[in-house]
């Protein structure tokens, strides 16, 4: 079982970072490449994501592949008990690839030891979610045109964040990243990334206010504080206004300055930010589709 | 009886000492002596001057491979190993946390898949003293005071 596979975002070297990228800009200059004629593409969401399962679908189709798969394991054998192994097993039968999602931790990495091809990791609980971080990338390169000398600033949840821990680790692979981050003291960024960052000597700054220091900011990132997230809920109604961005916070910040955000949104970005050109998770959705192309074509050396 | 082990003597095999009283059939289990059919003999809560009670164990005509013994370190770090040729000591060795663990500990995360389907855990051993194991699936960290032996 050598196939590659792409089930946690330091799978990946800097090198295959960079690849990805160079191909997801030419899939994006020349979407209609159907490189994946003739082949069948599983998409198991084992718990429903719409979003994710539609782009996944979109890079697909524009490949020219074959989709089958569920959208929700309710409808399918695994309510029946089947487990995860067996589902893995039948389905590399049929297909040549194999996209997840799931709500237990690891499942994904397990999937891709059962499978005899290859298997992208769409989301395991609250671990991975490497397509989402590759399409983070491409977003900053395609806005930035560049990886080195990033100013980054993540803004929310940076504790329970998943997106976020995983495009820090993705950026550290870059030269001189500056790390800014802004939470509450309850959902401050964990020690281990901290100390991560810290044995690369790499530079970063904690904030608990959301104030004009974001006009040093490339790349504002922006996450959901959520309810679920906090013991008490009298400590959410405290924050749950205080990490809100709006349109008037951004008039001392860069030119190149965008906003990034994994969506769905909840109230973090005021909508009259939408109209700003410097609101970007809108294109940064659509980003995901070529990136998801691009992943495709690597892991099945189609390209 | 005087101060003397109440476990008998073997002509040749192995003798593992140092044993917490607590870890004594987790060691028999974890090294398949329940299903072996050399004689094994143990005591459990024996005098030591190291631990509260400690567990001893000999299995006749047995010689343990380094890879194998360890296994046991996460339930046994102090365990000791005398090989016993012709009623002699020939050899004395001292457990060793290996780098990697199959299949001994449980990962603390209820969400992990390894605690829902019937799969093998493997883990990383990041840290040997305090352990600390980095599950291979969900990536969570099981720190020794989380620790379950499975
Ligand atoms: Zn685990």
């Amino acid at each position: 079982m050598n196939a590659k596979n792409l089930i946690s975002i330091t799978d990946f070297s800097k090198e295959e970072y960079l690849r990805i990228m160079d191909l997801a800009a030419d899939f994006e200059a020349n979407p209609d490449q159907r490189l994946l004629d003739g082949k069948v593409v599983a998409t198991l969401f084992f718990e429903p994501s719409t979003r994710t399962r539609l782009s996944f679908e979109t890079a697909i189709n524009r490949l020219g592949g074959e989709i089958i798969g569920f959208t929700d394991s309710s409808s399918s054998s695994v309510t029946k008990g089947e487990t995860l192994h067996d589902t893995i097993k039948m389905v590399s039968n049929y297909a040549d690839l194999i996209v997840m999602r799931h709500p237990l931790e690891g499942s994904a990495r397990y999937a891709s030891e059962v499978s005899d091809v290859p298997v992208i990791n769409a989301g395991d609980g609250a671990n991975q979610h490497p397509t989402q971080t590759l399409l983070d990338l491409y977003s900053i390169v395609k806005t930035q045109d560049r990886l080195d000398d990033i100013n980054l600033f993540m803004v929310g949840d940076l504790k329970y964040g998943r997106t976020v821990h995983s495009l820090l680790m993705a950026m550290s692979h870059f030269n001189n990243p500056i790390f800014n981050f802004i939470a509450p003291p309850e959902l401050a960024m964990p020690n281990e990334y901290k100390l991560y960052l810290q044995s690369k000597g790499m530079r970063y700054f904690e904030h608990t206010e959301f104030t004009d220091i974001i006009s040093e900011a490339d790349i504002i990132y922006m996450t959901r504080v959520q309810k679920e997230r906090f013991p008490d809920p009298v400590d959410y109604e405290k924050v749950k206004n205080v990490y809100i961005l709006r349109n008037k916070m951004l008039k001392h910040t860069k030119d190149n300055m965008r906003i990034l955000h994994p969506l769905p949104r909840v109230n973090e970005i005021h909508t009259d930010v939408d109209s700003n050109p410097k609101a970007y998770y809108f294109d940064q959705a659509r980003n995901g589709v070529y990136t998801r192309m691009a992943i495709i074509a690597h892991l099945l050396n189609l390209k | 009886m005087k101060k003397q082990l109440n476990v008998s003597a073997i002509k040749q095999g192995t003798v593992i000492d140092h044993i917490p009283s607590t870890a004594l059939f987790k060691v028999i289990s974890i090294l398949k002596l329940d299903h072996c059919k050399d004689m094994v003999t143990f005591g459990n809560n024996l005098d030591s001057n190291v631990m509260d009670g400690k567990a001893i164990i000999k299995v006749e005509n047995r010689f343990f491979k380094d890879k194998e013994i360890n296994k046991i370190a996460l339930v046994a770090p102090h365990a000791k190993l005398n090989t016993i040729k012709d009623y002699e000591v020939v050899g004395k060795y001292v457990v060793e946390i290996p780098d990697e663990i199959q299949d001994i500990a449980r990962c603390f995360n209820p969400k992990c898949i390894t605690n829902h389907e019937n799969i093998d855990t493997y883990f990383e051993v990041i840290s040997k003293s305090p352990v600390a194991l980095k599950c291979r699936y969900c990536e969570k960290i099981t720190h020794q005071d989380q620790m379950e032996i499975k």
